[in-house]
């Protein structure tokens, strides 16, 4: 009698946690060896379950379980998780200082030699993209996703309304201003909310001014790396164009996570953003009439005069990428490992990634990206990306966590002419080596 | 069956048995004084939340005391504390006393104005961030010029646009208790004051007003001691900036901690948090003179 009660009582607990395992809106078939994957909202979201769709039904004992994160509170949670031993099996990432942070912890797990024994896998990267997942020489870390240059899209009725071009110098960038405050129109969108979009004006002014050795020197924490001319020069361009009200009203309020920042160029109510190409497949499901009616403009960053930096030159995100954590088990390991060489880029996902106005980090897909309706953004990205003397990876992520929270929390300052350029590097070089 | 008795009178003399309180004080023990000497003791290591924990001296207590946001956090939390006081007790109380009156529109009001509290912290500063926004807010859609401001993104008027939508979901709260607290005051009080004559007014400030006392006690408690709390309202609306207008302490510790990866010095300003919540709730505990806690209703 009691021997049976205590059976029931444990069969309804296991029950219980089986029941509790299946909670999440994954299919019936996810268990709790299932491999875990924090993707990212936005862009890419679709496309990612797309892909993780198609594999678990290919691969029902495999079956990954997904859930999506906005990109400021996905930097924050991931780290925490990982810190307290609860991160996912597939952990989300832009290469860069951060993915040090987690080799030098032994949070996650070196690929080489997995990569060694499956050649087909790195083939297919561009690779100039693979090499941002690298730390000393080992493979940590793998693209996942498209390169994403930052652009500078602009309005084209706006620039009709004015009759003006695009900038190609500051100068002329700076004399654009007024043309556009006199229209009615702000001349820059800016999602200042999020600290992020205002590194991408530092990043371009310093590579245009100072080429990509002042960056590199940085990130070398070389004593007084950021004492450079170039930096000075930089801020005291960008304060420059804030005072002269480069900048639409209100961007210190603005959140880019919201994409209001795009929203702005697309009803007109601003002329120019400086985004990330990630933005083009938020505004071609957004705003289809803006993007496939011809009223999209982008170009490359304008040129510095005497500047040293090669026009050419790009900074952002080559991709994202997966690591797979050393803290999942060895069949989550395992099935990770399987989906990262069968089931990512198979010929459908690179299609779905291009359909929705992005360039994949693969080689051999120029006659998909000529067929697509956005090939004129496409190749243009991808011209950029493969012809760049240099691809600088965003700062914030190419520097150490700490450094980089400090430099956003200043630039902001700058922004909001709180500090001068002088205040931003004197405080920076302290956080040298941290 | 004298045994029952004489227990059941001891019962009496003593107060209940202090195992009652036992499950409560487990739950305070391992929640709360346990975490805070986690607290106290990462406060004196180095730790960036990944990798090892290592003893680090008073490094992070230096590193906070001397860095200059943490002062302008105090004060950003000092302000909001004062300005959220100063506007939320005037109207909450006005409030609590106009619907504790019995009429039947007045049960429909409480209802409405208790609807804000109902919604999370987040949804309301999403709401608000949507409604404020200078480009797609209710100013240009509505094409009120006065109403197009940059509530947000102008460190002068961020602070005062914060505690308004503080203000607009903590009223209803501090109304509630107010009217609770009215309920309580018996009619006969008010019945004498109006054979003698006086007016309602003149009952507000004669009757109502000090019969209040322990209430207003409780409501200003929460709401002083709670304004250190703020922060997911804020986080949302703000994240605060611009700069570090509204970067208060609560917020300023997260960010050290989650963004800047510096556990230790987000654990000092954790815990001098919990020292200015300690001292804030004893001063206005203070105030309520000896027999503060004591019930007021006979017999309870």
């Amino acid at each position: 009698m009691f021997n049976r009660k205590l059976r029931s009582t444990a069969l309804a607990a296991a029950l219980t946690l089986s029941l509790a395992a299946c909670g999440s809106s994954g299919p019936a078939n996810v268990s709790a060896d299932s491999p875990s994957m924090w993707g990212l909202t936005g862009g890419n979201q679709a496309n990612t379950q797309k892909s993780i769709d198609a594999w678990n039904t290919a691969h029902p004992d495999q079956s990954i379980k997904l859930d999506f994160f906005a990109n400021d509170a996905y930097k924050t949670k991931v780290r925490t998780a990982i810190g307290a031993g609860e991160g996912p099996t597939f952990i989300y990432g832009w290469g860069g200082g951060v993915l040090k942070s987690y080799v030098d912890s032994g949070q996650i797990e070196d690929l080489t030699d997995f990569i060694a024994e499956n050649p087909e896998v790195k083939d297919r990267y561009l690779p100039s993209i693979i090499k941002n997942g690298q730390v000393d020489g080992k493979i940590y870390a793998l693209p996942n996703n498209n390169v994403q240059p930052v652009v500078l899209y602009f309005n084209k009725d706006l620039f009709d309304r004015i009759g003006a071009q695009p900038p190609k110098t500051w100068d002329q960038l700076m004399a654009l201003v007024p043309k556009f405050k006199e229209a009615g129109v702000a001349p820059f969108s800016l999602g200042g909310q999020s600290k992020w979009p205002d590194l991408m004006w530092l990043e371009y002014l310093v590579d245009r001014i100072g080429g990509p050795e002042v960056f590199n020197n940085i990130a070398a924490n070389k004593p007084d790396a950021w004492s450079d001319p170039a930096v000075l020069e930089s801020l005291t361009k960008i304060q420059d164009l804030v005072n002269a009200g480069g900048f639409i009203n209100g961007f210190s309020s603005i959140a880019a996570d919201s994409n209001a920042d795009q929203a702005l160029l697309y009803t007109g109510k601003a002329a120019m953003v400086l985004q990330g190409g990630w933005i083009y497949q938020g505004m071609k499901k957004d705003a289809p009439d803006f993007t496939k009616g011809g009223k999209l403009g982008f170009t490359t960053f304008p040129t510095v005069e005497g500047g040293k930096g090669d026009p050419a030159n790009i900074v952002g995100n080559p991709s994202n990428f997966w690591s797979v954590s050393s803290k999942a088990t060895d069949s989550q390991k395992a099935a990770a490992l399987e989906y990262i060489k069968d089931g990512m880029f198979t010929d459908a996902d690179t299609q779905t990634l291009i359909d929705s106005g992005a360039v994949p980090v693969v080689t051999g897909i120029e006659s998909k990206l000529e067929a697509s309706p956005d090939k004129e953004f496409l190749n243009f990205a991808y011209g950029l990306a493969k012809d760049a003397p240099n691809f600088q990876l965003s700062w914030d992520q190419a520097l150490s966590p700490a450094q980089g929270d400090a430099m956003l929390a200043n630039l902001d300052q700058i922004f909001l002419n709180k500090i001068t350029p002088e205040q931003f590097v004197a405080t920076m070089n302290a956080t040298i080596g941290k | 069956m004298s045994v029952t008795t004489g227990a059941s009178r001891r019962t009496l003399e003593k107060g209940p048995s202090g195992w009652l309180a036992a499950p409560a004080l487990v739950f305070f023990l391992l929640f709360a004084i346990i975490p805070l000497f986690g607290v106290l003791f990462l406060s004196f290591t180095r730790w960036d939340g990944l990798g090892e924990i290592t003893l680090d001296g008073v490094s992070s207590w230096t590193t906070v005391l001397t860095d200059p946001i943490t002062g302008n956090a105090l004060l950003v939390t000092a302000k909001i504390m004062f300005f959220s006081f100063i506007v939320q007790a005037p109207i909450s109380l006005l409030l609590g006393v106009f619907t504790a009156a019995g009429q039947k529109y007045r049960a429909a009001l409480a209802v409405l104005y208790f609807v804000p509290l109902l919604l999370s912290s987040a949804a309301v500063a999403i709401a608000f961030k949507a409604l404020l926004d200078p480009n797609f807010g209710l100013g240009p859609g509505l094409g009120l010029p006065f109403l197009t401001q940059d509530w947000l993104g102008n460190s002068d008027l961020v602070l005062f646009v914060v505690v308004f939508v503080i203000a607009w979901q903590f009223v209803p709260f501090h109304t509630l208790i107010y009217q609770g607290g009215v309920r309580q005051i018996p009619t006969s009080l008010y019945e004498a004051a109006q054979i003698d004559g006086a007016g309602r007014i003149q009952q507000f400030f004669s009757i109502t007003l000090p019969q209040l006392k322990y209430t207003i006690i409780t409501s200003s408690t929460l709401m002083v001691v709670g304004s250190l709390a703020y922060f997911d309202l804020i986080f949302v609306l703000t994240a605060g900036g611009p700069g570090y207008a509204t970067r208060l302490l609560p917020l300023h510790m997260y960010l050290t901690g989650f963004k800047a990866n510096d556990m230790g010095a987000a654990s000092a300003l954790g815990v001098i948090l919990v020292v200015i919540g300690l001292v804030l709730a004893l001063l206005l505990q203070r105030l309520g003179g000896k027999n503060r806690n004591d019930s007021q209703l006979e017999g309870a």
